[in-house]
């Protein structure tokens, strides 16, 4: 018989070697195969259709006890290798010492486990052999709660299979998106969609703070308090190269096993291979390049020679009905450029990566038929300069379908609602026009849709191009950027219909034709998603232009200046006071009085933001948003306190409702006024919304403007009470909220929309109003907080990264 | 004299700055924008905008390129060029991230 070859671990990666062993050189060894597991080799990568019973564990072994004995192996399954004494050439085991000429180490990698308390109860697991396969199945009973903390491959395919067996299975993620290794935001998104259709439930930036249980594991509690009962927990946060027993043999261990082009340990009578070797500072987690290391180690052993070159990867998620792949590299980077190509219909997203004329990585969604020949064009580094074009087509590109700019409208089905204000579907219009409505006018008429306030208006003319072909020419509305080919109004539009909650779903959807937007159009996605879905989206201030970001207004040298709000112009001799030390301590260059009844102190650098916040605040004053499109100010006049003309207490109505609209985020800014009487010295009726005081009541007026356009506003109604006045505002702001494009004045979109029918909708309709009241309200739940107490807790970047100025220059 | 093994300047760690944000670095020759974009790649540029002196470190970062938050200039971060009908270059240090640590070179600091 052969030379001594001990194996330690019976895995993908030493099976293929040994197979090739024998293949090339049988007889060469007398084999010793030790393995963790109590059984040999099977292929890993199928626990996943076993998990899900689409497969049984006898369907996926890889060798059965014919085959070790057939070639002669001494099987020790179910017995670790405890440690190498490489002094003596021996493997030490519980069932003695084992002598080598060559060793192998095959260890894999154990998975990583965070460290939480109540990680040890029964019922966490981890998702890497048999075992846990099998605990799993047990657990996923129709009904049974299960959790799985990591949204990356393992975690997704385990979760997907307890879904199949019929459990209610919940992800918790701690990145933005899943699978952010492998996927983009767009990729992710779509991703996360498919699993909620089959009743997965995602949570992403969930940060996991306890597993909670009495005896066995009962919920998982993340960082923000969210609690999830659980009956069993999977852990599938990443795994990390088993290397314990090379590190005891003192072997030269980094993150894995050191090994050379012929996995060669530091030891030359020691090899290794598998996930639990570095190579030229790589680690490996997918089988392809393992495969090619047991190819080389086989020949090694022998002492052929061959090399090992890591190959390119391309990653596929093992659910059934999900269709992905990831391959290459597909961050930006110099130099390199992006085609994106997106159909919302049929949920594809498709993305190459081009650097020079090189293809150097994909990431595609819902359709990935021509996915291995991109693949193989990356592999290869094929020249791809003539194809550069049509590229993202495939290979059996014929000159057909570039991107459809109606494709998303196209896509919407009969019932989705086109208009909103009249309840109109996209079914009943397409059934207008195929009756003959062949004008945007005739399709008014006879379905109400675009009748009201208009916004739908490019919704449904695309649905009459759509209908009639070239027979119809909108006049369409500009789109909001080149990122996209829709304007504002039918983004908006869509979002609701769609129900669309964050950027990347828009951008998808609305098959956005750049990878993730521009300083164009991230700030008024931002504000759409943040005025629909108030208690869902979550604000991201990195879509906001610096002043919002900053909280201040910045100036043309890069400091800013810093407003506090001063209600309805009303300060203090206090306030006053905590004004001037302020300004004295930070060294103001300017403390100016407003257009606005307030105080400006301008001048002041961005480090000193929060402390001179932090000292306003001290005095009971918060940010006069002075910065935001938002409320700014209500301007107003001293009224039936002092002056002898007033009609009614416009200074204690104005502070009122400056309290009420304070911290709401509007299309563009928002100003009041509220005069005393009609000789209007708060200059009401120039203003986005102003009241004038009569001797009985309030006359509201709206869509003012003394900016770039001078208008005087238009009477909305008369009221009787402070109240119903309140009442009357928050409503018309809040419509305002809901419907006017982003930068939109009020005066500009009540041009488009008609006072008529602002006044039908917070007027006429009573119960209307109070529902569009309770949805302000419900915004400012969220929104009305002081920013300038808030982000410096959030947030600790106001400071330089370093400071160098004030060392010596060489 | 300047060795280049000490060229590279450890200038804090990749989640000080802001994802798709920046924060500065002061220098005696003013101050120098360290952005890091969506995915992770960091830029070093003057912080000043050729047009009227800009803070660009406040502008929206948008895929490897940032948007002036003054008037609107955008700028393509790995060569500092000025994108579009607009002309003008604002320099640009090389940096990498080791190990978590932006590591920024400094030769072009010290150099007058
Ligand atoms: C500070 C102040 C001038 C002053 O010293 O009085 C001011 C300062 C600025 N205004 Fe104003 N506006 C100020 C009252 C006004 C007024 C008068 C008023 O509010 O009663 C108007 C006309 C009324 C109106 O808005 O319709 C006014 C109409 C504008 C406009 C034109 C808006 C329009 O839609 O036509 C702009 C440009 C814009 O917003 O895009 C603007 C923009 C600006 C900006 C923010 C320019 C900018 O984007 O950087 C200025 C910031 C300067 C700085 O460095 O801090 N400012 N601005 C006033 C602050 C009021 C406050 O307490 O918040
Ligand atoms: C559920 C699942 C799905 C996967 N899907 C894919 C996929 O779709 N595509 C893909 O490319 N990859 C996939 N992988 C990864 C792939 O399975 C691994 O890359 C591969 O199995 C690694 O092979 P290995 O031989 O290095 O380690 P393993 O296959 O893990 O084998 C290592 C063996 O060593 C044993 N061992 C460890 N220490 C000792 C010791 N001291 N003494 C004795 N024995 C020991 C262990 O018990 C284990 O049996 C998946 C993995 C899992 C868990
Ligand atoms: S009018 Fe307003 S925007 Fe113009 S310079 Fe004066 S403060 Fe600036
Ligand atoms: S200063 Fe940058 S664009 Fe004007």
């Amino acid at each position: 018989m052969g030379r001594r070859l001990v194996v330690i671990g019976a895995g993908m990666a030493s099976g293929r070697m040994l197979e090739h062993l024998f293949e090339t050189a049988p007889g060469a060894f007398a084999v010793t195969l030790f393995n963790g597991e109590p059984r040999g080799n099977y292929n890993r990568l199928m626990l996943s259709p076993v998990l899900s019973g689409e497969k049984t564990y006898t369907d996926i072994v890889t060798h059965d006890d014919d085959w070790y004995a057939a070639h002669g192996v001494t099987c020790r399954f179910g017995e670790h290798v405890t440690k190498i004494d490489r002094g003596r050439k021996v493997v030490i085991s519980p069932g003695g010492e084992t002598a080598y000429d060559k060793l192998v180490i095959a260890t894999g990698s154990a998975p990583f486990i965070i460290p939480v308390p109540g990680k040890d109860l029964p019922g966490v697991v981890t998702y890497r052999d048999l075992e846990d396969t099998d605990a799993m199945i047990a657990a996923s009973r129709p009904g049974a709660k299960a959790v799985v903390i990591g949204g990356g491959l393992l975690g997704l395919e385990a979760a997907a299979g307890m879904a199949t067996r019929g459990a209610e299975v919940t992800v918790i993620h701690l990145m933005g998106h899943l699978m952010e290794r492998q996927l983009d935001p767009a990729a992710g998104y779509l991703l996360q969609k498919d699993l909620e259709r089959r009743g997965i439930k995602v949570h992403c930036k969930g940060a996991t703070k306890a597993i909670l249980g009495d005896g066995k594991v009962e919920a998982v509690l993340l960082e923000d308090g969210t609690v999830y009962p659980a009956d069993l927990v999977c852990m599938a946060v990443g795994i990390r190269p088993e290397t314990r027993i090379a590190t005891d043999a003192h072997l030269e261990v980094s993150r894995g096993v050191v090994v050379n082009d012929q996995m060669q340990t530091s030891d030359p009578a020691i090899h290794a291979l598998g996930e639990c070797v570095e190579h030229d500072t790589q680690l490996f987690g997918l089988v392809a390049p393992l495969y090619d290391q047991a190819k080389v180690l086989a020949r090694a052993l022998v002492g052929d020679a061959a090399a090992f070159r890591p190959v390119q990867t391309a990653t596929r998620l093992k659910v059934t009905g999900v269709d992905l792949l990831s391959a290459g590299d597909f961050a930006e980077g110099p130099g390199r450029e992006d085609i994106v190509f997106r159909d919302p219909g049929r949920g594809i997203y498709k993305r190459l990566v081009i650097e020079g004329e090189r293809l150097i990585g994909a990431v595609m969604y819902g359709d990935t038929a021509d996915g291995a020949w991109f693949f193989s064009l990356i592999k290869d580094a094929s020249d791809i300069t003539d194809q550069r074009d049509t590229l993202i087509f495939g290979p059996g590109f014929a000159g057909g379908s570039k991107a459809d700019p109606l494709a998303a409208v196209a896509a919407l089905p009969p019932e989705a609602e086109i208009c909103g204000c009249n309840g109109v579907c996209k079914g009943k219009i397409v059934q207008a026009i195929q009756g003959g409505a062949r004008t945007l006018d005739m399709v008014r008429a006879q379905t109400k849709a675009s009748s009201s306030c208009g916004t739908c208006t490019g919704l449904v003319e695309q649905i009459m191009a759509m209908t009639l072909g070239d027979a119809f020419s909108a006049n369409a509305n500009p789109p909001m950027c080149k990122c996209t080919d829709h304007p504002h109004e039918d983004v908006r539009r869509m979002i609701k219909t769609l129900g669309l909650k964050s950027i990347p779903a828009v951008m998808q959807e609305m098959g956005w034709k750049t990878v993730g937007g521009c300083a164009s159009c991230r700030p008024a996605l931002n504000y759409y998603l943040l005025s629909d879905w108030p208690t869902e989206y979550v604000d991201d201030r990195q879509n906001r232009f610096v002043n919002e970001r900053n909280h201040a207004n910045i100036q043309k040298d890069g400091t800013y200046s810093v407003v506090p709000r001063m209600w309805g112009g009303v300060t203090t001799p206090a306030e006053l006071r905590a004004i001037a030390d302020a300004a004295d301590k930070y060294a103001v260059p300017m403390v100016k009085v407003t257009g606005g009844q307030r105080i400006d102190l301008l001048g002041v650098k961005k480090e000193d933001l929060p402390a001179i916040w932090a000292d306003l605040n001290e005095a009971g004053m918060v940010s006069g948003h002075a910065y935001s499109k938002g409320l700014r100010t209500v301007k107003t006049c001293v009224g039936t306190e002092f002056c002898r003309f007033g009609t009614q207490d416009s200074t204690g109505l104005g502070i009122k409702l400056e309290k009420l609209l304070w911290g709401s985020w509007t299309p563009a800014k928002v100003k009041l006024g509220v005069s005393g009487c009609p000789r209007n010295c708060a200059e009401a009726t120039c203003k986005d919304v102003g009241v004038v005081c009569v001797d009985s009541g309030y006359q509201i007026s709206v869509a003012g403007a003394a900016g770039i356009d001078v208008k005087e506003t238009e009477l909305l109604c008369a009221v009787a009470t402070e109240d119903e006045a309140m009442e009357v505002i928050a409503a018309f702001v809040q419509l305002y909220r809901e419907n006017s494009r982003y930068l939109h004045r009020i005066y500009k979109w009540v041009a488009k929309v008609g006072l008529d029918w602002c006044k039908a909708q917070v007027v006429d309709d009573t119960a209307n109003r109070r529902a569009l009241c309770d949805r302000f309200m419900l915004s400012q739940s969220i929104y009305q907080k002081d920013p300038w107490a808030e982000e410096p807790k959030l947030r600790n970047d106001f400071a330089p990264l370093m400071d160098l100025s004030r060392e010596a220059a060489e | 004299m300047n060795v280049m093994a000490d060229a590279w300047l450890d200038i804090g760690a990749l989640e000080e700055i802001p994802l798709q944000g920046a924060r500065v670095l002061k220098t005696p020759k003013g101050c120098v924008a360290v952005f890091r974009a969506a995915d992770d790649h960091v830029f070093a540029l003057d912080d000043r905008c050729p047009h009227k002196g800009g803070p660009l470190s406040e502008g929206i970062v948008h895929g490897h390129s940032v948007t002036c938050p003054l008037h609107n200039w955008v700028f393509d971060m790995t060569s500092g060029q000025a994108q579009g009908a607009d002309e003008g270059r604002v320099a640009t240090y090389a940096v990498r991230v080791q190990a978590g640590r932006v590591l920024l070179d400094s030769a072009r600091l010290a150099r007058s």
